[in-house]
Parts: C-alpha cells; sequence; structure tokens
C-alpha cells in the first residue's frame, strides 16, 4: 500500500515532470533547428501536400504491405490495440479526467481485456520478429530493445492487475503504474519520441515533395 | 596538399543538421520497411543496404550534437564516435549503395525522406575525404573541363556541325535574346547525339526559338553526385552566368535525371537567390507544346513498350503526367511497368553511382529488379527520358542478354513529327 | 474481582450451560464460524467439540489513541449473539469501557490477570501508541507505549484489532501530530494478528478468538498480519456490483440512473479493488447491508493509509497531487528549457556554417 502510494504520489509526480519537460525539451531541440528558405520556385503548395502526407502515411505504400506484411499488420494490431487499451479503459478516463478534465465514454472492460490480450500477444510476435527478421535484427539496438519492455511491461502489468494474477492488488496496482512512469521516464529519451516527431517528419516529407509537384 | 580531414567533415555533418533530419532521426524505429523499398537490400538480401543504417555516422552526430540525452551519453562516455574507420566503412553504403533514387522516402511509415539525408550526408563524407574515386574524377573534370565525361565545346561544336551537315536543320550557339537555352548532358552529346537533333527538329516545327551556350552547355552537376555544395554552386553558376548573358526567359534541362534535380530544385538554392530565368525540363516543354497545338505528331508506334520512369525527373522531380501525355501521342500499345510512376524503381546507376567503377559489379547485380519488372511485362521497346537511366538499362539488358531497344522519348517524339515538307 | 478469577477454572461449555445458551444456538454459531473461515461444514462439530472443551482464556483489551468505535462494533451490532457470550466467557479481564472497576482497581484487574496468566493471556489493543510527547496519551499515568510493552511481555498473542491498532489509522494520518504508530511497530517478539477495519466486521474479531480457542493456534496471515480467511479478498473481487464494472456500467453521481440502477461505483471513488476484507460477504448489522450495497464506495479502511490515499470520491487510479496547476509549471519549465536547448542547437548550427571551409576539387583526398 505504501508502494501503491508511493507510485501514484511522488513517483507519478515526478515522472510527469520528466515526461513533460523532457518532451518539450525534444520538440523544440527539433524544431529550432529550423531549415533554410527554399529559393526553388515551385511546382505545387507545401502545406496541403504535407497535411496530406501526415495522412496518407498511416495506410502502408501496396508495394511495401506486400513486402512486410507482418511489420505492417502487426505494427497496426498492437498500436491501435495500445490506444484502445489506454484511452478507453475506464480507470484510464478517469485518470484523465482528474488530470486534464477530459473525459469520454469508455467501452466494456472485458472487451478491453481482449483487445489487451490481443496486444500483449502481438508485441511478443513483434519482440521474436526484430530477434529474427534479418533486416530489424541487423539494426537493432538496446534502445530498440529497451523501448519494447517499456511499452510492454505496462501492458503486462495491466493485465496481470486486471486479472488480479498478482496478490495483494494494491502491489500489482503499484506495478502497473511504475511501468506507465518508467515509460514516461523514458520517452523523451528515446525514439519513443516518434509518437510527436513522426508529425514533422512525415509533413516535412509531404512538403518538400510537394514543392516539387509530388504527392509522397 | 589536401585539406580533407574528419574534422571537417563532422564540421560538415553539424552544418547540414536542420529540423527536418532531426525529425526524421527522431522518428525513426528501426521497423525495417525502408529495405524493402530499395532494390541494393532486394536484390543482395544485404542487411546493411537497408537505407537508414547507410546514415549511421549522420545519425551519430546528430544524436551526440544535437540532442540532450546525446550529450549526456556522450558526457558519460556511452556514445560510439564518429571516426575516419566509420566513414571509411560506410563509404560504400552512402556511394556505392544509394542512387538517391528517393524510393525509401515514399515508404517510410513516419515520414523519414531517408534519400535527403542521405545527400546530405554526402557533404560529410566529401569534406572529410570518403568519396569514390570515379565521382571524384568527374568532378575534377566538370570543374577543370567542363564536363564530367571530359567533353570540351570543340567536340560540341564538332557533333553539332555533323548533324547540320546531316540533316539541314540549324542548331543555334550563343545567340542572345532568345526564348530557350538548352542544356546537353555529355552522355548525349557523345552517346545519344539524336536528342540534340531532336530538339532541333521539333523547335523548328513548334516555332521555338533556342540557343546553346557554349560556355555553358554541360546541364550534368558532378558536386550533386559526390554531395559537394560548393563544387555544385561552381558549376550551377556557370549555366546562370550563361542565361543571364544571353538574356534567355527560359533554360531547358535535358532528359538527364540529376541534372533536373541539380538545376531545377538544387541551383537556386546553391547561388542563394531565385533565378532571373525558369528552368523546364525538356519533357514538360514538349508537353506544353503539345497541349498549344503546337507539336503535331503523326502515326503510331504499335510496338509493346513501356517507360521507365527516371527518379530524379518522376518521383524526385514532379514531371508526372508530361512523359505519358507524350507517350499516348505516338504509342498505341503502351503499358505501365508494375510500380510505375513515382513508385518506380531505379535503374540502378543514379546518383553517381554510374561514375563510381567501383560500385559496377553490385550495379549490375541490383538491375536485376529492373530485369524482372521487364520480364513480367515481355516489351519490344523501353522508353525513357535520362541519358544515364538509358545507359545503365543498355548496359543491364546487355549484360542479362535481354535484347529490348531503349529510346529517348524525345528522340521518339521526333521521329513522328509532321514532315513539314509533306503538308 | 476473586469470583471472576475462579471462573477461569470452568471451560466454555460449562459457562455457557451455566448461561442457558442452548446446544443448538451454539452449535449455529460453531458452523456459521467455520463458514466464515472457509472451513467445510464438517468442521462445525469439532469447533463445538474444541470450544466445549476450551478453558476461557483471560483477554486484556487495551484502548490507546482510539474512538471506541471497534468496541462499540464488536458490542452493539448482533446483540444479543452468540460472540457476545463468547465475550462473556472468555475472561475478559481488562477493558476501559466494559470493565465496572475503575481506577488504581482496574489496574490491579490487570496486573493481576498478567500474574496468573503469565505466558497464557491474549492482549487486545485497539487504537494506535504515540511515540512523541508521551502525555498525548496515558492511562493512570503510565504512557501507552509503556503499558502495550509492559503487558505484552508476558502475553501468548497480540491481537490488532481497528486499523488504528493495525496499522496507524487515522491518527497517524498526516501530518501525524501524535507520532502514532501501529502494534506491530512495536511488538516484534510476540505472535500479532492485526484485525483491521474502521471498526472491523465484529464477526471477524470474534472469528480470530474463536480459531485461537479451536485450534490453539493463530489463524493463516496475509502480508499485513491479516487472517487470509477474512481477508484473502477483495472487496472488489466478491462485489454483487462487480458485472457492471466488467460491463462498463458506472455510476457518475450518488443520483442518476446509473446509481439507482445500482451500477459499479468505481467512478465515485470505490476503493473496493484495493480493499481487501470480508464485508461484501458477512455484511453488516446482522447482515443488513454494506456500505456498497447502501449506494456509497468502498473507503479502503482495512487498508494501511485509507486516509491519505487520495480523496475518498477520487477513483482508485488518480494520482493525489494537484497534477493540472502542477502540469502548467512545468510545461513553462520545459518550454523554457527546450527553447534553451534550441538556441544550443542553433549555435552549433551556425558555427558550423561560419566554420566551412569551402570543398574544391584539390581538398577531395584524404589529408596524409
Amino acid at each position: 500500500m505504501d508502494f501503491l502510494l508511493w507510485v501514484r504520489g511522488p513517483g507519478f509526480d515526478i515522472a510527469l515532470v520528466v515526461f513533460l519537460i523532457g518532451i518539450l525539451i525534444r520538440l523544440l531541440e527539433v524544431l529550432i533547428l529550423g531549415r533554410k528558405p527554399d529559393h526553388s520556385e515551385p511546382r505545387g503548395a507545401e502545406l496541403g501536400a504535407g497535411l496530406r502526407t501526415l495522412m496518407t502515411r498511416t495506410l502502408p505504400e501496396q508495394g511495401s504491405f506486400k513486402r512486410s506484411p507482418f511489420t505492417v499488420v502487426g505494427g497496426y494490431i498492437w498500436h491501435i490495440g495500445f490506444f484502445i487499451t489506454l484511452f478507453l479503459f475506464v480507470p484510464h478516463i478517469e485518470l484523465i479526467n482528474a488530470t486534464l478534465g477530459l473525459s469520454w465514454p469508455g467501452i466494456a472492460s472485458n472487451l478491453i481485456d481482449a483487445v489487451a490480450a490481443v496486444t500483449i500477444v502481438t508485441l511478443l510476435a513483434m519482440l521474436f520478429s526484430r530477434l529474427s527478421h534479418p533486416v530489424k535484427q541487423f539494426l537493432s539496438g538496446p534502445e530498440d530493445y529497451l523501448t519494447w519492455l517499456v511499452t510492454f511491461l505496462p501492458m503486462l502489468t495491466g493485465y496481470l492487475a486486471y486479472h488480479r494474477m498478482i496478490d495483494p492488488y494494491p502491489l500489482v496496482l503499484g506495478l502497473h503504474i511504475l511501468s506507465v512512469e518508467l515509460l514516461m521516464v523514458v520517452f523523451p529519451f528515446t525514439k519513443l519520441m516518434h509518437a510527436f516527431t513522426f508529425i514533422f517528419a512525415r509533413w516535412y516529407n509531404g512538403a518538400m515533395a510537394g514543392r516539387r509537384g509530388v504527392q509522397s | 596538399m589536401s585539406k580533407a580531414t574528419i574534422e571537417r567533415g563532422l564540421n560538415a555533418f553539424r552544418e547540414q543538421m536542420n529540423a527536418p533530419i532531426a525529425s526524421f532521426f527522431s522518428s525513426c524505429v528501426n521497423c525495417g520497411m525502408c529495405a524493402e523499398a530499395c532494390l541494393f537490400y532486394t536484390e543482395t538480401g544485404d542487411p546493411k543496404y537497408t537505407p537508414i543504417n547507410k546514415l549511421e555516422p549522420f545519425r551519430r552526430v546528430w544524436e551526440q550534437e544535437y540532442t540532450l540525452w546525446g550529450k549526456l551519453k556522450s558526457l558519460l562516455g556511452m556514445s560510439k564516435p564518429v571516426t575516419d574507420e566509420l566513414l571509411e566503412a560506410w563509404e560504400p553504403l552512402v556511394y556505392d549503395a544509394c542512387t538517391l533514387c528517393g524510393r525509401c522516402s515514399m515508404v517510410c511509415p513516419v515520414g523519414n525522406d531517408i534519400s535527403y539525408m542521405i545527400r546530405r550526408a554526402r557533404e560529410g563524407f566529401v569534406a572529410a575525404g570518403y568519396a569514390p574515386e570515379g565521382i571524384k574524377g568527374a568532378s575534377r573534370r566538370a570543374i577543370t573541363i567542363g564536363s564530367p565525361m571530359g567533353v570540351k565545346y570543340p567536340a560540341l561544336a564538332a557533333q553539332i556541325k555533323h548533324i547540320e551537315a546531316d540533316t539541314g536543320l540549324t542548331i543555334p550557339v550563343d545567340v542572345e535574346g532568345v526564348d530557350y537555352m538548352a542544356l546537353l548532358s555529355s552522355m548525349e552529346i557523345m552517346n545519344f547525339p539524336e536528342y540534340m537533333e531532336a530538339l532541333a527538329r521539333i523547335f523548328k516545327q513548334a516555332g521555338v526559338t533556342w540557343t546553346i551556350s557554349s560556355e555553358a552547355f554541360e546541364a550534368t552537376n558532378s558536386g550533386i553526385q559526390i554531395g559537394s555544395s560548393d563544387i555544385a554552386r561552381e558549376l550551377v553558376n556557370r549555366v546562370v552566368v550563361a542565361a543571364d548573358k544571353l538574356k534567355v526567359k527560359y533554360v531547358i534541362s535535358p532528359e538527364c535525371g540529376h541534372a533536373y534535380t541539380a538545376i531545377r530544385w538544387e541551383g537556386p538554392n546553391l547561388i542563394g537567390r531565385p533565378y532571373n530565368f525558369k528552368v523546364v525540363h525538356i519533357l514538360e516543354l514538349l508537353d506544353e507544346l503539345r497541349a498549344s497545338g503546337r507539336l503535331k505528331t503523326e502515326g503510331m508506334e504499335d510496338d509493346r513498350l513501356t517507360f521507365h520512369d527516371p527518379c530524379q525527373i518522376v518521383r524526385k522531380g514532379g514531371v508526372l503526367e508530361p512523359p505519358r501525355n507524350l507517350l499516348n501521342m505516338v504509342a498505341s500499345n503502351f503499358v505501365d511497368m508494375q510500380d510505375p510512376r513515382e513508385m518506380n524503381w531505379c535503374c540502378g546507376g543514379g546518383g553517381g553511382v554510374s561514375a563510381n567503377e567501383r560500385a559496377e559489379e553490385l550495379r549490375i547485380k541490383v538491375f536485376k529488379r529492373k530485369k524482372s519488372q521487364l520480364d513480367e511485362l515481355n516489351v519490344d521497346t523501353l522508353v525513357t527520358a535520362c541519358a544515364n537511366c538509358r545507359l545503365i538499362i543498355e548496359e543491364g539488358l546487355e549484360e542479362y542478354r535481354m535484347e529490348i531497344p531503349v529510346v529517348g522519348l524525345t528522340e521518339m517524339i521526333a521521329e513522328h513529327l509532321v514532315d513539314e515538307k509533306s503538308e | 474481582m476473586a469470583e471472576e478469577l475462579k471462573r477461569i477454572g470452568k471451560t466454555l461449555g460449562e459457562s455457557l450451560r451455566e448461561r442457558g445458551v442452548s446446544r443448538r444456538g451454539f452449535l449455529k454459531f460453531c458452523s456459521a464460524t467455520a463458514s466464515l473461515m472457509a472451513l467445510p461444514p464438517a468442521m462445525a462439530p469439532a469447533i463445538a467439540a474444541s470450544l466445549e472443551k476450551a478453558k476461557r482464556p483471560s483477554v486484556i483489551w487495551l484502548s490507546f489513541q482510539e474512538c471506541t468505535g471497534c468496541t462499540e462494533s464488536l458490542t452493539r451490532s448482533h446483540s444479543p449473539s452468540v460472540e457476545n457470550l463468547i465475550f462473556d466467557h472468555i475472561s475478559l479481564d481488562y477493558h476501559h469501557t466494559l470493565q465496572v472497576a475503575s481506577g488504581a482497581a482496574a489496574e490491579a484487574a490487570r496486573e493481576a490477570a498478567m500474574h496468573e496468566n503469565e505466558g497464557q493471556y491474549i492482549v487486545v489493543v485497539d487504537g494506535s501508541i504515540p511515540l512523541g510527547n508521551p502525555g498525548y496519551s496515558a492511562i493512570a499515568g503510565i504512557s501507552n507505549l509503556q503499558m502495550l510493552e509492559e503487558t505484552v511481555a508476558g502475553a501468548a498473542a497480540v491481537v490488532a484489532v481497528g486499523t488504528c491498532a493495525a496499522f496507524g489509522g487515522l491518527p497517524q494520518a498526516s501530518p501525524n501530530p501524535t507520532g502514532a504508530v501501529s502494534v506491530s511497530d512495536i511488538v516484534k517478539d510476540k505472535p500479532v494478528v492485526n484485525v483491521s477495519g474502521c471498526p472491523p466486521i465484529p464477526t471477524v474479531i470474534t472469528g480470530v478468538l474463536a480459531h485461537f480457542l479451536t485450534f490453539g493456534s493463530l489463524p493463516e496471515l496475509d502480508s499485513l498480519g491479516r487472517p487470509m480467511v477474512f481477508f484473502g479478498k477483495s472487496i472488489h473481487d466478491r462485489c454483487y456490483r462487480r458485472p457492471f464494472y466488467d460491463k462498463g456500467l458506472f455510476a457518475e453521481t450518488f443520483d442518476d440512473e446509473g446509481a439507482r440502477k445500482g451500477w459499479c461505483l468505481y467512478r465515485l471513488g470505490c476503493k473496493g479493488p484495493m480493499t481487501y476484507n470480508a464485508c461484501a460477504t458477512t455484511k453488516w448489522n446482522q447482515g443488513a447491508s454494506w456500505p456498497v450495497e447502501s449506494g456509497h464506495g468502498c473507503l479502503g479502511c482495512s487498508e494501511p493509509n485509507f486516509w491519505d490515499a487520495g480523496g475518498f470520491y477520487n477513483a482508485l487510479s488518480i494520482p493525489d497531487s494537484d497534477i493540472t496547476r502542477q502540469a502548467a509549471y512545468v510545461a513553462g519549465a520545459g518550454v523554457a528549457l527546450g527553447a534553451a536547448a534550441g538556441a544550443i542547437n542553433r549555435n552549433k548550427q551556425s558555427k558550423a556554417a561560419s566554420a566551412h571551409e569551402t570543398v574544391t576539387i584539390d581538398d577531395l583526398d584524404k589529408q596524409s
């Protein structure tokens, strides 16, 4: 219980501070770098093309889908599953409501349970793929496995907490919250930042191509 | 006495860093999907050819010098430095195994423009002295002689004379005040002089006033390929000076792909200001003439033919519709390859790879991608619009014993021009 | 006093019959106890037999920083009942509220019981012990700490009744002005059973004593020293409103449709998921109802620090600090630091640009 109180109190505060400050630093240290004005005569407008790419990259290019179906489908499943469990599970909505004052309806917890199970299995499969696929295995370093772990732990501990597979409950709930805090602390310093920077990356890509008259 | 050092290389990496690149590096999650978009990976199966891996030295500079966390890690001695050894090891990946085709930039799920980064990473490699001998030689020739293949004006003058004698057409040189100044690539002068002839015939029919500059006829830009803005600037500047001197309204980029990128998109940024003239690709101009009814053709090719989209003209140049509009004028049996237009696969010789003898074996190997695309179609003729692609494809077809003639689109149009005399 | 001491010799059975408790009533209590302790019904006769023969042990009940709610719970709720009789028939030798004696006589009774039953008696404590100024709570001039240490020295076992005794409870709540601690913080060399709750369920208190009488040993305890049979499962797990939680049906206020339909009280701050107690099965007031049934979320009163575990009406998963205001400050700091980091990067970028040495064709080879 003391543990739960710590992770819910000071622990959460620390994680939130690191998370918020870290993300702002990372975003600003990227954006303030800016880019030089482009003197070439544009063929198309940057803004619209950038925004379009921001949306269209959500769907895989056809050929890539055929060539990496597992990465694409697995990526979809676990990202969507992660967001469903994160944003549609009632206790999580309550947390957001209490911290930000925003609220929306959740979905049935046994449905969340099923989604979580699928997500956990998919994450394990993604890890297996990272360890076995020649390209992913070649590219991956400690950071890739660390980010996998801190993403996986909240799912796992959340599942254990929901099913009370560890006694007492305050311990497993505390572990769950702690794992999320770990995720929050690690987030700004790793490629987990892609959750924010993909917006700029896609926009720049689309804008630079759009300027040349190509929808990328 | 040479000044290329690792420090200069590192400085160049630092100088190239900007918000797009920092966004790209921040976003990569090593999903590996770019590998499947790169012919150097698909045809070799070697994971070191994964596009994002080619950027490792540049990525390290970003992480260690442009991120708070990376700086901390460096302080704690937790990061791997960028050394001569690293650049030496990566040089073949950056120059031999990337044609700057930009296909990876089209598929990255987080939107990373990888070829944009490789172009910029080359600035660091060249400043540190790690560029392939072949491209270095081409750059030296481009600066000292005026053309990467060593073609001087007298050689061009001879070709012009030859064409004029053969056809009775006039090829104007150094004519002031005309609308268009045409650029040529050395390959077009030496290997495919038909291009010049085609220009003369088409422009005559369409009533386009044009000229070639004896001072700046070379369109290709080795500086872009080796990745040195300084060298590229000097080469672009020659064209700018000549065009300003002849007071032309337009400069025509020839079929050559990277020449278009150099003069159309990079040029103004290299000289730091917009041009006093406009740059058009020859296909854009022809399409304009077609649309306004000034380009008249007759007869149709009934061969089964396909079009190889040159990366720098289509995917990275935005000349998307003109090639097909023009083909439809003269071809009745046109089929697209699988993955056409902006998703087309590179011939394997762009981005300086064709000038890099060391890369030849690899280049022939990755040509298998184009080969299998062609095998699927079973065409009689392959049309393209880039002298470099054309040369590389011809070599590849020969290597794999495929007998498919390769034709430049401009020439094909010229062949179907309505004969003035018969009207 | 002397009369009291003599009664210790009688067995519980004898004493019960003397008091006119029927065999049937007694057996009924025994089966209830068996089921409460999750023992098979066949155990009821064994319990009865053990209890019949049990010598009534001496019990010393110490009340420290407490509100007497625990005693109230015990004496009132099921009265009259067999539980009360049990209490009649253990030898409750010292209990402020219930004993007749007062002053020096009361203290003499405690000392006598300790002396007579050295090593045999049970000490029941309700209330926390102040470690601050001893004057915060003292009895007959003896500080709580001193009395506890002195009394426990010869005890067979200690039962900490109520959350104050078990975990510090309300007196220990922030800022804990008296320096209150729990019994188990002081008593390290005797078995301590925590019967937490504010107050504890009466049958749970008697159940623990019955177990001791029946088996001569303490029941199996959880990690917080609470009997597993009563504290092994959470309120949430045994709550009759649980199906609504699983379906995502929640009361949003105390008088909305969801509340009227009896939906889950999670959003209204119910601490059921983290609270381990038997309320959902034993209920209160002779099994009439219990907090969740009456429409109010569980407060988590049988858990340590329940007073300080965030608001009673905040959902369980919610951190207790004032996040929103904090986030605004943090964001401000983040923007400032980010702008600084960005400026450093910009500076590096432009420094590199001014350090740029033009690359010419004479510079293409590596310096050797």
